[in-house]
């Protein structure tokens, strides 16, 4: 059989020789690694040793001729032995393809490719938004620059925003990512932190376009997604402990009975137990303040306010906006911030600050009629107090039955904070100091 | 082949089946330096660098040591003295050929990038003279062990020029720690003459400048690099401290395969060498005193190369490295 | 818990280190019977003697040559260097040898070791051109190598004991400054910090802060003063710059939208520009502003005169500057 051999590579970076003396004639017989010819390359003058024994055949290059790496340069014929030749790279396993990016995992080679699809379609809509805006005189009076950032392009298209109806208060009056978000607490579907189950008084719920039937998939709203998060966050974070006790209202209800038209006539508000149960919370705090903190990786934090949340139903989920610096209320005063609070959150004009700051949280689920409630404390807080529904009972007063309004207060704590005894103390203090309540307690 | 006791300290002791071993271990280097060049000029082996002409002193260096105890810290012309401390031909076809299986590198380094866990031969990069400070290294740690091993670190002269080497020096000195600092001077840092690598005539002329013992032998006379390897392994192994040995050797080839000698050295220069080469020189003298007989030293070459062929086949069928292992052995926790 | 220094929990976790493993030895200039010329190595020459603490020639690159011989042989050696400004000279024996021993023989050798080096200036360190360089980026460049740089005693001792655990070369760079200004409740017991792991030290929801080293707390006190206009700035210590916590960096920056990446060193080809890469290709959809870095001006180092240093030195009202400037974005 007959074999070409070829000019190798002699050299780092050489890619051509020159042929120099020919060491060999055709029909010679030659052994396998016996030289053939000298080749001339810029770094070495080295001679080429033949592949194979056999017998040298035609002479392809000749004398002083430059040929590059690979080209032919003389037969053999006639090799007893097969040429031993580099294996099949076939030895390679599948593997091989796959290893692509440096340094990264195919999970995130994944995951980015998930990213750049998203934007694509993020912009399409977006785009179509931003067209229909344009056709109204209102975006000129913006004075935006029009740069419309990432950020801004995926948060208008998640909530599905006309960006046109938002302010910009950026670089060149840009539209930034805060202005988007305040504008969604202002505007419809706030994706607002979330803790109990529970709701204010029931108010005119919006009813959902269209009633889901057993069967039916609900998509998750931005809502629901942020508070099902913060709930299995809360959980995870505080270990939950509750307890409660039982309060005796006809203080309470006495006085409110008694004041209710007038408060009303003098302050357009309604007077509600919720309002009471407030001012105690207040109280309280201040004489138990390790209900009013933080518990960070070394050491517990005592809040230096009261903000006091309130959780209020809207949509189909909820709000907590915050009474900042409660305990510096009086029950009128309390009752006209909660009032002006929960009026904003129903109507969807809750504003960022309202939402901020909060360090205990109130929640009056009373209203739908359940006795007691173990709620969700609103992270990071230390507790969540419930007031349950007021509801007339037989009870022991002196060595006789009564009937009494009794509702029951129930204290969702975290034990990392607090231990029983503080939740005890806690919860008596309000209870005492709602009980204490009567007909002539000051409001104002 | 066995070679895990000492030899006979002082002097040449050698039993005449030892002293054909080593003439064997030449062969062998030589045979194996000469296949690679080969596949360089076939084109297969992409980069080769030779040790041929220094066998001699790298037997005799070899043969001063217990091998598997001992270590050392090689340089790239050292082909056959990691055969003797325990590498086989095949590993440096792997090498050479580029293979997955190449133990030195798994193919990740050039060819003559000697390593191997298993026979205490550190691994080298291609920066010169770093190795040096390793070896000082290795000996400060046998030192604080109290274990009575000697690292031996070869290097040539061109390497003693840099900064690294003469650090090191001091360092052995100060602490004097069990390492032997081989030169293989074969006069040549690729075509830089030694005349213009130093001022002194002997490497060793610095050895009392740093504080040890130098001893410069004839490196084409491996008894007598030998009988100087002992005495040097002996002190550095009973706390004397280090030796600075200095090989005189030729340098049979050019310095790599990506340089050609005959360009910048003299034809007779060039001649004159191949009249010493230390291969014919030890048969000469192996058999003139009878310790080879007639026929014996084709005898041997005829195994040494069959041996070298079926290395080679093996390397010829063994697979090139999976792209998938590059990223692999940055770090401990890949 | 005791109260100590950042020098002193260097000091007192090496002592520590190596009672419970005699493998670990120090090696640098003046480490032994001077105890380093910062204290960093003090009493252990006197605890441990002259095989386990010494004091070597002037010779960066034996410094770190025999260290990596030492670890080829089975110790654990910490070598230090005196001033980070004086590494060049071992970098051949870092870069070359020591990052590339486990890859370069297949796994077959490997290189554990720590080289610590006290690093960086402020205007009152006087350390000049020499005494005050922050060299991290040259060898956050390099695989093989880790490179840490902790900001707090705490972090100190936890990364010091990650590393001299690492089975791998980390170099260990401590910023001077903090040496003894800084002060605070160190556990006497063991206590890893992960290589590789920042930290979140102010969180915050408008701006994303990746900082390393002494400058984390000027950017801490620079978010300090945005707050006050309601502005939350996120300040991020990294702690690590090789490898960078890349998911934590991603996570944050997402989340806020904007990033500005202060670090001490000069600003051209430093950590700032990896990291600020990391987050323009990752987040991009998700930001709201320019990425942004601050760092060292174009002059080799921090100058001697007072008056000179300031211009180099970021300090935090030039942070804040660049905060607010991002903020209004």
């Amino acid at each position: 059989m007959s074999i070409t051999v070829t000019m190798p590579q002699l050299g780092e970076s050489v890619t051509e020789g020159t042929i120099g003396t020919w060491l060999v004639q055709p029909g010679q017989q030659v052994e396998r690694y016996d030289s053939l010819v000298e080749v001339i390359t810029d770094k070495v003058t080295a001679e080429v040793p033949s592949p194979a024994a056999g017998t040298v055949g035609e002479i392809l290059a000749t004398e002083g001729q430059r040929l590059s790496v690979g080209e032919p340069i003389c037969t053999l014929e006639g090799s007893a032995e097969e040429v031993t030749t580099e294996p099949e790279p076939s030895a390679l396993p599948e593997s091989a393809a796959e290893a692509d990016e440096v340094g990264e995992g195919e999970g995130e080679a994944a995951a980015a490719a998930v990213e750049v699809t998203a934007p694509a379609e993020v912009e399409s809509s977006v785009e179509k938004t931003v067209v229909v805006a344009t056709d109204e005189p209102k975006s000129d009076a913006n004075g935006s620059s029009g740069f419309i950032s990432p950020a801004v392009r995926a948060l208008a298209e998640e909530h599905s925003i006309d960006l046109a109806q938002v302010q910009g208060t950026g670089f060149q009056g840009r539209i930034t990512k805060r202005d988007v978000l305040l504008f969604l607490e202002g505007g419809a579907a706030a994706p607002a932190k979330a803790p109990a189950a529970a709701k204010e008084e029931p108010g005119p719920r919006p009813a959902p376009a269209e009633p889901a039937r057993p069967g039916d998939k609900i998509p998750l709203s931005p809502m629901r997604r942020s508070i099902a998060e913060h709930m299995v966050r809360s959980l995870r974070t505080s270990p939950h402990a509750w307890t409660m006790v039982e309060v005796d209202m006809s203080g309470v209800a006495a006085a409110r009975a008694g004041r209710r038209a007038e408060f009303l006539a003098a302050t357009g508000t309604e007077l509600t137990f919720l309002h009471f149960g407030m001012k105690s919370t207040c109280l309280a705090l201040r004489a138990v303040p390790t209900m009013n903190a933080v518990f960070e990786e070394d050491a517990i934090v005592l809040r230096s306010e009261i903000n006091l949340g309130l959780a209020v139903a809207i949509g189909d989920g909820l709000i907590v906006p915050v009474v900042r610096n409660a305990d510096r209320y009086s029950v009128a005063g309390l009752a006209q911030a909660a009032s002006a609070l929960i009026e904003r959150a129903r109507q969807g004009k809750a504003r960022l600050e309202d939402v901020e700051g909060g360090t205990f949280t109130l929640n009056n689920a009373g209203a739908l009629g359940t006795v007691t409630s173990q709620a969700i404390i609103n992270q990071p807080q230390a507790g969540i107090l419930v007031m349950d529904a007021v509801v007339r009972r037989p009870v022991v007063v002196g060595d006789a039955i009564a009937i009494r309004p009794i509702m029951n207060l129930c204290l969702s704590f975290d034990h990392r904070i607090n231990d029983g005894a503080a939740a005890a103390r806690f919860l008596g203090a309000v209870k005492s100091t709602l009980e204490a309540v009567t007909a002539d307690t000051a409001l104002f | 082949m066995a070679l895990t006791e000492s030899p006979p300290v002082g002097a040449a002791g050698l039993t005449r089946d030892r002293l054909r071993e080593m003439y064997r271990y030449m062969l062998l280097g030589r045979l194996l330096d000469q296949r690679v060049l080969v596949l360089n000029r076939q084109g297969r082996a992409p980069f080769a660098i030779s040790g041929q002409g220094h066998e001699a002193a790298q037997v005799g260096v070899g043969y001063a040591l217990r091998r598997d105890y001992d270590w050392i810290v090689p340089y790239y012309r050292d082909i056959t003295l990691v055969l003797v401390m325990g590498m086989e031909p095949r590993d440096q076809l792997m090498a050479a050929l580029a293979k997955a299986g190449d133990p030195n590198s798994g193919a990740r380094q050039m060819p003559s990038h000697f390593s191997s866990r298993e026979h205490n031969i550190v691994s080298g990069g291609s920066p010169v003279a770093t190795q040096i400070l390793h070896a000082v290294g290795v000996a400060q740690a046998f030192k604080y062990r109290r274990e009575d091993r000697v690292v031996v670190v070869t290097v040539g002269e061109g390497g003693t020029s840099e900064g690294d080497w003469h650090e090191g020096l001091n360092w052995a000195a100060i602490h004097r720690l069990p390492v032997v600092f081989l030169v293989e001077n074969n006069a040549f840092a690729i075509s830089v003459p030694q005349s213009l690598q130093m001022a002194v005539e002997h490497v060793t002329e610095r050895a009392a400048g740093y504080g040890m013992p130098g001893v410069s032998v004839d490196g084409g006379d491996v008894l007598a690099v030998y009988r100087a390897a002992v005495e040097a392994v002996e002190r550095a192994r009973t706390g004397g401290g280090p030796t600075l040995l200095e090989a005189e050797c030729v340098r049979l080839q050019s310095h790599s395969s990506d340089d050609d000698q005959r360009r910048y050295r003299a034809a007779e220069d060039l001649d004159s060498m191949r009249l010493h080469d230390p291969l014919e020189r030890f048969r000469a003298d192996l058999e003139s005193s009878s310790i080879l007989a007639d026929g014996d030293a084709d005898q041997i070459r005829l195994e040494c190369q069959r041996l070298i062929d079926t290395a080679q086949e093996e390397a010829d069928q063994a697979p090139v490295p999976d792209p998938a292992t590059a990223l692999l052995h940055v770090y401990g926790d890949d | 818990m005791p109260e100590i220094t950042y020098v002193e929990a260097v000091q007192t976790t090496l002592r520590d280190e190596m009672r419970r493993d005699d493998r670990v030895v120090v090696m640098g200039e003046d480490v032994g019977v001077k105890g380093g010329v910062f204290g960093a190595t003090a009493g252990l020459f006197q605890e441990f003697g002259g095989e386990r603490v010494i004091d070597s020639p002037l010779a960066e690159a034996s410094i770190v040559g025999v260290a990596i011989g030492m670890a080829l042989a089975g110790l654990r050696p910490v070598a230090e260097i005196q001033f980070l400004d004086f590494i060049p000279p071992a970098m051949d024996q870092l870069i070359s040898e020591a990052a590339k021993i486990r890859y370069r023989s297949n796994n077959g050798w490997s290189c554990p070791m720590v080289v610590r080096a006290p690093c960086g200036g402020g205007v009152h360190v006087h350390g000049a051109l020499y005494h005050s360089q922050m060299l991290e980026a040259l060898f956050a460049h390099v695989p093989g190598l880790k490179v840490v740089l902790p900001s707090t005693p705490y972090d100190a001792k936890g990364l010091l004991l990650s590393a001299l655990r690492d089975p791998d070369p980390v170099c260990f760079f401590e910023h001077k400054g903090l040496y003894r200004s800084m002060r605070q409740d160190v556990p006497e017991e063991e206590y890893l910090v992960p290589i590789g792991k920042g930290q979140v030290v102010r969180p915050g929801r408008d701006i994303s802060c990746f900082t390393y080293g002494a400058t984390v707390h000027e950017a801490v006190a620079a978010a300090e003063k945005l707050a006050a206009d309601k502005i939350e700035v996120e300040v991020v210590d990294l702690r690590t710059v090789r490898p960078l916590d890349r998911e934590l960096i991603v996570e944050s920056a997402r989340r806020t939208g904007k990033v500005l990446v202060a670090h001490e060193a000069n600003l051209a080809g430093g950590v700032g520009a990896e990291a600020a890469a990391l987050v323009a290709e990752e987040c991009f959809d998700a930001l709201d502003g320019p990425v942004m870095r601050i760092g060292g001006p174009e002059i080799p180092a921090i100058p001697f005169a007072e008056s000179l240093a300031e211009v180099y030195c970021l300090g935090p009202e030039k942070i804040e500057r660049k905060l607010r400037e991002l903020a209004a974005y």
